[in-house]
């Protein structure tokens, strides 16, 4: 390195004395002429004319000296900033082309890299495995199944995979004591779960199996951010005693700061407490999170776990009312997927088809860049044949217009990092909240190196073209030929042409893409969700734990009076509370029996959605009753057995909503049989483009369910139809309606219907943004590309028109050409495009909903757009011909 | 060697170097000096080009065959001198003789086309 460092130093300086020693000569000669009479100022003149190209000489004698090629570079990069700097328009528009498609790759590919390639952050997070089950015999039960409560006992002691195992749980709890009462996120994880993630507390200490064990000492442990939010990070805290769901536990820990749970950001943790005397098979709602040991395959845990599943059904006692054939039907199957699936989920798809769109939208500005360095490069013909005439290699000029590209493509580059750094702070407040590490997205050294390789790749493709196209010895031609002809020659056109054949290509198919969204968009909608103006339904909602009010009938008639005060609210027009509003993403569900089917011993009745409600939900969110009734409050109070059914269940079981009034049903064999009172119109509540759930709604407050003697829905949420929701004056009235009863009640989750509705299409309207932005940016990118390269043929052809115009062609006739010219280029991206888009666009299939993924309506009117556009791209620079003066033309050559 | 349209000769490819070498051989010489008395001695017939001295110089010296240093012209000017080395007096008597033998085996085949 420093021989190197020197050498180009000693190069330096023999260089500058070579300059000096040729001035010197030129002295002595211009002595001589003056001698001779000559007057200096000639003298001098002379001396250099015979003396010849002074720089030349001195280039000559230097290249004698070896290393002459990092100079030549260093000299190449600067021709090419200068180069550039003497075309500040062209540059300005190369220059924001590429910054925007660089940019944007840039920005898409931090975020792909964050969220898809290094999700998760714990040591050796690939060993680290979400425990599933499939159940392929469970009727109407297509899903991943959750692990019980007893798999967590027989996998941790029977596996032989796992080097840690544990299951968690999601729930929450309300602090009092501290300040106002407020209602927390929790994660409830046995013991295991977070030694497998292998993340210990950065204050105090981590669980213990004995905290586990029922009747130890209740524990918790913070998350750093609660942990400074509400105890300003004070380390006494940890050792005390908090106040939750008004039973005290002691602060063991916390975690350490940007410790993130898969998938969650609870505020406290908490041990699941199993108590494995009261279990029993069934009850898969527990999260299964294990770490494998060393060497252990994905295979090989399946097939540990396999192996286990058969012990499980034989050690464990049945539920009430269920026989050990149910549990062999199912057929449960195991699904150990890697731990980064279960995080990233089905936003990597999205991704995945965005980065694919803004690589193509890149590609569009590279084919833009080529087009104008190609024009460029064209006009440029003569003097690079001079310049080799002098004797400049054609192998230097290639290589001093690729390095003005590269510098085209480096600087675009730069800027472009900047937008995508700009990008990301945009795209962090306003992207779905879905994606994990959301925060911590931004541009790291991986995307550093990311932006540098496209602007270079970038550089080199539209770099080559030009070189490809016009460097190579045809000086006679070019000098002979140069300006003087009568067009330029097909050959010479096709390079340009090929490119906005491509460009238009691209641009249809992202066009089409976003074009497909908005058909989804559009499609979801229009559909009928089951209920109406979801902008007007405000929820609120509340948890009474059983520590502060144990009996059910009063949590009842607490929360009836409530719904009371909310109903005297002004502008109110229905009140009714539920465990969970449509749309929210909590549903319980289970098998439901009839009593006028017969069921075979061990056959599995279809799994049905359940919504535990109060009088007035239906009307509250506007479901109709198709028939029979709603529930009134002496079902409940009288807990009488009672149940509605939606539309699409009653058909399937009876065929007819009429008929289903008066059948019995119930959940399970130890249950009494419930009269269905009414028939619902169908819901869309998991989400309006998914199916309505067929659906049983429970009076909120009823008998003998699940074991319990009573069962009342303690955590639940207000549902309050009003012109008002969402204003700051009525949530202020609302939650004063609610202390008025209890003081003490956090609530919590604020927020409307309609707010729901938009989280549940967020994905789609992420997409559906992003793509019409690179839709948006093709368009206009192909529009560009045409009108220059029809705008150049109309210069290039002046003379021709003016002689078209001088033997009588009229000027429409000659526009009618020109954007025909236009026409015919874009005619064939469109062909092409269209074939591209139809194999991609399955690519995006399961975004879609509603529409095919080649929907004729789509295509046809994309291409109608582009081709539309591609006319009138023609159109100006047709104009401009027509208004050519034929005399003009014909002169100026 | 062929005579060119205006009457001078071209110079053949190498010969350069032994004239350069030659003219060291009566003292050190500057640059412009070299292509001076070179025109003067062949009568004006071969004129060296800027273009080719110097790299032929700088070629000569980095073969450590001369040496240069600046100094002062009879006109107190200030120029580069160049000086024939030991090896450079070697490498003339081979050049020398090199160029004999050439000049001679060329003439015997043209005198035995005539």
């Amino acid at each position: 390195m420093w021989k190197r460092v020197l050498g180009w130093w000693r190069h330096k300086q023999e260089s500058e004395e070579l300059d000096e020693e040729l001035r010197a000569h030129l002295a002595i000669e211009a002595r001589e002429w003056s001698a001779k009479g000559i007057s200096p100022e000639e003298a001098r003149l002379a001396a250099r004319r015979l003396f010849g190209n002074q720089a030349r000489i001195a280039e000559e004698t230097r290249d004698v000296w070896r290393i002459v090629w990092l100079e030549q570079l260093w000299q190449d990069v600067r021709h090419g900033v200068r180069a550039l700097r003497h075309i500040p328009g062209f540059t300005a528009i190369a220059l924001l082309t590429l910054a925007i498609g660089i940019g944007a790759n840039t920005a898409i590919f931090s975020v792909v890299n964050s969220v898809l390639i290094q999700p998760l952050h714990y040591p050796e997070a690939g060993q680290l495995v979400a425990v599933w089950q499939v159940a392929p015999g469970l009727p109407n039960f297509t899903g991943n199944l959750n692990c019980a409560p007893t798999m967590y006992f027989t996998y941790r002691e029977q596996n032989r995979t796992f080097e840690k195992f544990g299951v968690w749980s999601t729930g929450r709890a309300s602090i009092t004591g501290v300040g106002d009462p407020e209602q927390l996120h929790v994660v409830f994880v046995t013991y295991g779960v977070l030694d497998a993630l292998g993340v210990q507390p950065a204050v105090g200490r981590s669980f213990s199996e004995a905290d586990d064990a029922p009747g130890t000492e209740e524990t918790v442990i913070l998350s750093d951010w609660y942990w400074h939010e509400r105890f300003g990070g004070n380390a006494s805290v940890v050792g005390s005693m908090l106040q939750v769901d008004s039973r005290p536990r002691r602060v063991i820990g916390v975690m350490p700061k940007n410790f993130e749970f898969p998938g969650n950001l609870p505020e406290l943790f908490m041990p699941e407490r199993l108590e494995r005397s009261k279990l029993f098979l069934g009850n898969f709602s527990y999260t299964g999170l294990a770490r494998l040991k060393p060497g252990v395959t994905l295979e090989q845990a399946n097939a540990d776990l396999a192996r286990m599943i058969p012990i499980w059904v034989d050690s464990w006692p049945l539920p009430r009312g269920f026989n050990k054939a149910f549990f062999v039907n199912a057929r449960l199957a195991p699904r150990i997927r890697a731990l980064k699936e279960d995080v990233v989920g089905d936003i990597g798809q999205v991704l995945w088809v965005l980065m694919g769109t803004i690589g193509l939208v890149l590609l569009i500005a590279c084919a833009n860049v080529a087009n104008l360095l190609l024009v460029r490069a064209g006009g440029r013909q003569q003097e690079f044949a001079i310049r080799a005439a002098l004797g400049a290699g054609w192998g230097r000029i290639a290589r001093e217009l690729l390095f003005e590209s590269l510098t085209l493509g480096v600087l675009g580059g730069a800027i472009g990092l900047g937008l995508a750094y700009a990008s990301l702070r945009v795209f962090a407040a306003s992207g779905p909240d879905t994606l994990p590490r959301m925060s911590e997205i931004g541009i790291d050294p991986l995307a550093l190196v990311f932006a540098l390789a496209v602007s270079l790749a970038s550089g080199l493709l539209f770099g080559v073209i030009p070189v490809i196209k016009y460097v190579r010895p045809r000086i006679a031609a070019a000098l002979g030929g140069g300006g003087r002809t009568l067009s330029q020659s097909r050959e010479r056109h096709r390079a340009r042409n090929t490119l906005v054949v491509v460009q238009v290509a691209l641009a249809l198919v992202l066009l089409v893409g976003s074009g497909l969204m908005i058909r989804t968009f559009h499609a979801m909608r229009n559909i009928a969700p089951g209920f109406t103006s979801p902008g007007a339904i405000q929820l609120l909602h509340i948890s009474i734990p059983e520590g502060q009010v144990k009996e059910p009938d009063r949590v009842m008639r607490m929360q009836q009076e409530m719904a009371n005060k909310l109903a005297a609210i002004p502008g109110v027009e229905v009140v009714s509370f539920a465990a969970a509003a449509p749309l929210e993403g909590f549903y319980s569900s289970n098998v439901v029996y009839a009593q006028d089917k017969a069921y075979t011993s061990g056959e599995i009745a279809p799994i049905r959605s359940f919504r535990f409600v109060s009088p007035g939900y239906l009307k509250s969110i506007g479901t109709p009753l198709i028939a029979g009734r709603d529930f009134s409050w002496t079902d409940l109070y009288d807990r009488r057995d009672v149940a509605v059914v939606s539309e699409n269940m009653a058909r399937e079981m009876w065929g007819d909503p009429a008929t289903a009034l008066g059948k019995q049903i119930r959940e399970g064999v130890s249950e009494p049989w419930r009269e269905v009172v009414g028939v619902a119109a169908d819901v869309h509540s998991e989400g309006v483009h998914r199916d309505a759930p067929k659906t049983v709604y429970w009076p909120a407050l009823m008998n003998n369910f699940r074991g319990n003697q009573v069962q009342v829905t303690r955590a639940g949420v207000f549902l309050v139809r009003t012109s008002r929701a969402g204003a700051e004056s009525f949530l202020k009235e609302a939650r004063e309606a609610i202390w008025s009863v209890d003081a003490n009640l956090p609530v919590f989750q604020v927020q409307t219907v309609e707010d729901l509705n938009r989280q549940s299409m967020a994905r789609t309207s992420f997409t559906l943004v992003m793509l019409a932005i690179a839709g948006g940016m093709a368009l206009l990118l192909g529009l560009v590309g045409i009108y220059g390269v029809i705008s150049y043929a109309v210069t290039q052809r002046r003379r021709e028109i003016g002689i078209r115009m001088a033997l009588g062609a009229r000027p429409s006739e000659l526009q009618r050409m020109i954007v025909c010219q236009g026409l015919i280029l874009a005619g064939f991206g469109v062909a092409i495009g269209a074939g591209v888009a139809m194999g991609l666009s399955r690519l995006m299939k399961s975004l879609l909903f509603g529409v095919s993924p080649l929907d004729p309506l789509t295509y046809v009117a994309v291409a109608v757009i582009l081709v539309m556009s591609a006319v009138l791209a023609s159109y100006l620079p047709a104009r401009r011909a027509a208004a050519v003066d034929p005399l003009d033309a014909l002169r100026t050559e | 060697m062929s005579t060119t349209m205006s009457g001078k000769l071209e110079l053949l490819q190498g010969t350069l170097d032994l004239l350069i070498l030659r003219t060291l051989q009566w003292g050190p010489q500057h640059g412009h000096g070299i292509g001076q008395a070179i025109r003067a001695r062949s009568d004006d017939l071969l004129q060296v080009e800027h273009g080719s001295l110097y790299p032929a110089l700088h070629r000569l010296r980095r073969e450590g065959w001369i040496e240069s240093e600046w100094g002062i012209t009879d006109n107190n000017q200030r120029a580069k001198f160049y000086r024939l080395t030991a090896a450079g007096k070697q490498q003339l008597t081979a050049e020398e003789s090199r160029w004999k033998l050439f000049v001679k085996t060329v003439g015997r085949v043209l005198r035995s086309q005539e």
